[in-house]
């Protein structure tokens, strides 16, 4: 056991690394995921069909295939195409699509629970669509939107060890390395669970401080509380059945 | 901005002519004709269904006619014939004339993610191009108008029903219209509360000259401040008179019928 433990501080710097790529990996595929979910999302709304309906292909391709052949056809069949990526850039274009087509629906429900007198009123004032969007509805629905979108980047964060397969030294590639050194699946496999799980924590936190920004720029709530955003606590349902049922 | 004709007084503020609009197989109108005067006030009246919130909702683009012209100060507004063809106006064109339409709605409609003041400016500043101050100097005008100085850096959800219509008014008139659409603006409030908004609803009346079509069940409101009133069924006026007489003498048996059961 005393041998473990010297190893694992021997792999620290590994470590240090693995997690910067891990975050680099999610952090960078939920941006791309919240751009590809926010084009899906308004796309598979529109009336028109020529937009609906690649929208809704991409939607459905992304959704219904393996994540990891996803990579793999990233990595290893488009340079035969010609179009050769980094490993990290094809983790998070990867990852960036996948999660990006599953939080398109998260957006898309969103938009739509946002009430239709909130369009009605902000076309009655002659706002501009982008406008109407960007500063009435978008607003009401991200308060809506948060709590999934947390639940998918969890996911995200976890399908992140995947890129391991091509060759990114993230933390299970550390997690794997220490496996090794230490020829202990117990413990180096323990020490994975316990970093992605403080990650995944970090993360929560940070989701659960936006949930309770978003809800008080709606006049709900008070300022964030440590204990809303540390206490993990999954939005009330009550406060979630009033923020769907109308602008009362 | 279009010229408008409308400085001859001439030409009405609002004119339908020959106005369908149905909803699936159900036709709400059917080759409507009227108009409204530059700075009339005209009260719809009618059993539900009968179509004039549809008209209210047309003249706001919330809902698309399937035939006929909707024409505001004598500008073709949704639709145009060219030649012999029906067609779309664009987007484009319909915002220059929306401008001049406001609409207060039954349910408010406030934005919950804004302060009342910042309900207030949106519009004018983002919409009309004037400056904050400029904006945030008429929103204040308006809100001690309605009676809602002291709530203006309010979250709208933090007010009763009858202070957000009050916002909502406020909103409404910080556009300068020449129209103001009413939709029921009292129905969805208690009724200790309906005689301040209307107190509020007939000052402007009094003071302004905005041209105004309210759809109402306040028979007596619509008695205190319209000039006209039109009585639907089935999409079709069957009665037209000034309020006097609609309602102490109704000619219609339709009307009789639907004051009786309104008045009681």
């Amino acid at each position: 056991m005393s041998d473990d433990l010297q190893l694992l501080i021997d792999s620290l710097p590994d470590l240090g690394n693995g997690v910067l790529v891990t975050l680099q990996m999610t952090l960078g595929g939920a941006l791309l995921a919240m751009v590809v979910a926010l084009v899906l999302g308004f796309g598979a709304r529109t009336p028109s069909l020529w937009v609906r309906a690649p929208s809704r292909v991409v939607i459905e391709f992304f959704r219904g295939t393996s994540l990891v052949v996803q990579i793999f056809w990233l990595f290893y069949v488009l340079p035969q195409f010609g179009f050769k990526m980094e490993a990290l850039a094809v983790a998070i274009v990867a990852l960036g699509l996948n999660y990006g087509a599953y939080a398109a629906e998260v957006v898309r429900g969103s938009i739509e629970s946002v009430p239709t007198g909130q369009w009605e009123a902000a076309t009655a004032l002659n706002l501009g669509w982008l406008h109407k969007v960007r500063r009435v509805v978008f607003p009401q629905a991200w308060a809506l939107m948060i709590p999934q979108l947390a639940n998918l980047l969890i996911q995200l964060l976890k399908g992140s060890a995947l890129a391991f397969y091509i060759t990114l030294h993230d933390v299970y590639w550390w997690t794997d390395e220490l496996q090794r050194d230490t020829r202990d699946t117990f413990f180096s496999f323990g020490c994975g669970l316990i970093v992605y799980f403080v990650i995944a924590y970090i993360l929560t936190w940070g989701m659960n401080w936006l949930e309770e920004r978003a809800k008080r720029r709606l006049g709900r709530g008070t300022r964030p509380r440590l204990r809303d955003v540390f206490g993990l606590k999954p939005g009330v349902p009550s406060e979630i059945a009033r923020m769907k049922g109308g602008t009362a | 901005m279009t010229t408008s004709t409308s400085s001859t007084g001439d030409v009405p503020a609002i004119e339908f002519k020959d106005v369908v609009k149905r909803f699936g197989d159900n036709v709400v109108l059917d080759k409507l004709n009227f108009s409204v005067a530059q700075g009339d006030r005209v009260t719809l009246i009618g059993p539900s269904g009968s179509g004039k919130t549809t008209i209210l909702r047309l003249l706001m683009t919330l809902e698309e006619a399937n035939g006929g012209l909707i024409l505001i100060d004598g500008d073709p507004y949704t639709h145009e014939y060219k030649g012999q063809k029906w067609v779309e106006i664009p987007e484009k064109r319909r915002r220059v004339v929306r401008n001049r339409v406001g609409m207060v709605f039954q349910q408010f409609n406030l934005f919950p993610n804004m302060t009342v003041i910042e309900n207030i400016i949106e519009a004018p500043i983002h919409v009309l191009g004037k400056s904050k101050a400029e904006a945030v100097a008429r929103g204040e005008e308006l809100l001690e108008q309605v009676g809602m100085s002291e709530k203006r850096d309010f979250k709208t959800n933090q007010l009763s029903g009858g202070q957000q219509q009050r916002v909502a008014i406020a909103r409404a008139l910080a556009m300068d219209p020449e129209i103001l659409l009413l939709d029921e603006v009292t129905s969805a409030l208690d009724p200790e509360i309906v005689a301040d908004v209307l107190g509020v609803l007939r000052e402007i009346a009094e003071t302004t000259d905005i041209t105004m079509l309210l759809v109402t069940h306040e028979m007596q409101f619509a008695r205190e401040v319209s000039n006209r009133v039109l009585m639907f069924d089935q999409g079709q006026i069957v009665e037209e008179a000034d309020p006097e007489t609609m309602f102490t003498n109704p000619t219609h048996a339709r009307t009789k019928e639907f004051l009786k059961a309104v008045l009681g």
